[in-house]
């Protein structure tokens, strides 16, 4: 085969290949778009549900939905880039921290129903917070965790080395490195850690099946100890648990999640990109 | 030769990266308000000797150090804490290494880390430590620029600026100039002598005719080991060592 031709059937296989990636999300884009767009309209996102969910809108799951991921990031997110600066800039290699980051990679390949389960006993049960916002929340926030240091230490571990010595060797300490010559230059890092962990919390049925989500809860959640509607469970529900929900309205649930996850990615880029262009080495 | 008073007293100095030893007992001292120059071929253990100084040696993974550096006759390791350590004694290193901040702010770091917030205060050290590094002139009208778009000369002056703020004691260079052209080459020369009016230099170089230019008294490092020290003058025409006459001859290195 000469080299023009295998470099052809090179080009077009891989071209292929990354065509098969894009086809399924243009696919799932524009069944759900096409069979839920109907169902969109102002009183479909602001309203309570009607009628055992045949009727009305999904406000209380768009908001559950909300308060539980804002609540897994503000959980998640400082507690594992404290542990992840722990990691990277104090602990050396030793047996310690080599038995912390396996833990770490474990962590992410636990299922989440099992997460749902480890937030049942611990949370519900153990600590008497109930099946509520509280629970879910932290149920979720163990569960991105992992996402977030991994994500927080590689960022941090792209930060020059030189930055920490130059730092050190005009008389600051330790900690006054970390906080002004690294954390801010990982932050945008970090920020992609949040991003990546944010979807997935938004999206997660398990680990909030038995925390946190209601059946059918037609009036909003009053504290941190009530329980929610949120928006993956509820799309559970009306698909699978309640007969004559119209298809629109499955639909239509599913497109706002989706929506509400990108637009929550949106809003963590944007963010990222504002801290991204004040770097300069 | 005036007498001055010893500003490092170095006293049986050894230090070992894991099992290995990079530098082999050690003593000398060096003078308040000299320019001490260290030359020797690579891996001879200068950078080494420069960064045990300021404890900076402490960060190298593995690193153990043993003897004695007194410092204005107090022992480094006992008396000072590593941060004001490193407040006396700055360090200039091979590359230019601005943090990714503004000219200004990169002057200040020092200053800010120890709590310094009065900006009057912060405006008088960047003057002065740009003054005395001679790069005012050229900056004054955009000290909020980032430091990464001076010249390579331009950042190495910054960098000495930048230790001269904090009025430090001694001033540290390794190679300073290994990355620059010989224009900048020839005004960081003459801001060393300059500074060492007020200041005590330690300068490492692996440019031999630089040591001669500038040095008071110049040590030979081979492997670890210090072959001979002595004043620039006669290491540079009557070495008492074969290898330190074979080195700045150009035999090997």
């Amino acid at each position: 085969m000469s080299p023009r031709l295998s470099q052809k059937i090179a080009f077009a296989l891989l071209f292929l290949a990354t065509l098969l990636v894009v086809l399924p999300v243009a696919v799932i884009l524009f069944i759900i778009v096409a069979k839920g767009a109907s169902a969109l309209s102002w009183d479909f996102l602001l309203t309570m549900p009607r009628d055992g969910m045949t009727a009305g809108g999904i406000l209380p799951a768009i908001l559950g939905t909300l308060y539980l991921v804002l609540g897994a990031v503000l959980f998640a997110v400082p507690l594992g880039v404290a542990a992840a600066v722990y990691l990277v800039e104090y602990s050396s290699d030793n047996r310690f921290s080599r038995l912390v980051k396996l833990a770490i990679v474990n962590l992410a390949g636990v299922p989440s129903v099992v997460y749902g389960l480890f937030g049942l006993g611990i949370f519900v049960t153990f600590f008497r917070f109930g099946a509520s916002i509280l629970s879910g929340a932290l149920t979720l926030g163990i569960m991105i965790l992992p996402v977030i240091i991994t994500s927080a230490r590689e960022a941090l571990e792209s930060v020059p080395r030189h930055f920490r010595t130059v730092s050190l060797s005009l008389g600051a300490s330790r900690w006054q490195t970390v906080r002004h010559a690294v954390l801010p230059h990982a932050l945008p890092g970090i920020m992609t850690g949040m991003i990546l962990g944010l979807g997935r919390a938004a999206g997660e049925t398990a680990p909030i099946l038995f925390t946190v989500a209601a059946f059918y809860l037609p009036r909003l959640p009053q504290s941190l100890f009530d329980q929610t509607m949120a928006l993956p469970y509820h799309l559970y529900v009306i698909s699978t648990q309640v007969p004559g929900i119209p298809e629109n309205v499955r639909y239509g649930t599913g497109l706002v999640l989706l929506a509400l996850v990108l637009l929550l990615n949106l809003a963590a880029i944007v963010l990222r990109a504002r801290f991204r262009r004040k770097k300069k080495w | 030769m005036v007498s001055r008073p010893v500003k490092f007293s170095i006293q049986g100095l050894h230090v070992h990266y894991g099992e290995l030893c990079v530098l082999r007992e050690l003593s000398l001292e060096i003078l308040a308000n000299e320019i001490f120059t260290v030359i020797g071929p690579a891996n001879s253990g200068k950078t080494t000797f420069l960064h045990s100084l300021n404890r900076l040696i402490d960060l190298a993974p593995g690193s153990r150090v043993s003897g004695r550096i007194l410092l204005d006759g107090d022992d480094i390791r006992l008396r000072l804490e590593k941060e004001n350590l490193r407040r006396k004694v700055g360090i200039v290193f091979a590359l230019p290494l601005p943090l990714p901040l503004s000219i200004y702010e990169n002057i200040v770091y020092g200053l800010r880390m120890q709590g310094v917030r009065d900006r009057a205060v912060l405006d008088e050290a960047v003057e002065r430590s740009l003054r005395e590094s001679y790069l005012w002139e050229e900056v004054k009208d955009r000290l909020r620029s980032p430091a990464m778009n001076l010249s390579g000369g331009q950042q190495q002056r910054l960098c000495m600026a930048r230790i001269l703020a904090g009025r430090p004691d001694v001033l540290l260079f390794d190679e300073p100039t290994s990355g620059l052209d010989p224009i900048s080459t020839a005004r960081i020369e003459e801001t060393l002598l300059e500074l060492k009016e007020r200041y005590t230099i330690v300068l490492v170089t692996n440019n031999v005719a630089q040591a001669a230019r500038v040095g008071d008294r110049t040590a030979f490092f081979l492997m670890g080991e210090m072959v001979e020290v002595s004043e620039t003058g006669r290491m540079f025409t009557a070495p008492a060592d074969p290898r330190t006459s074979d080195y700045i001859t150009g035999k090997f290195g």
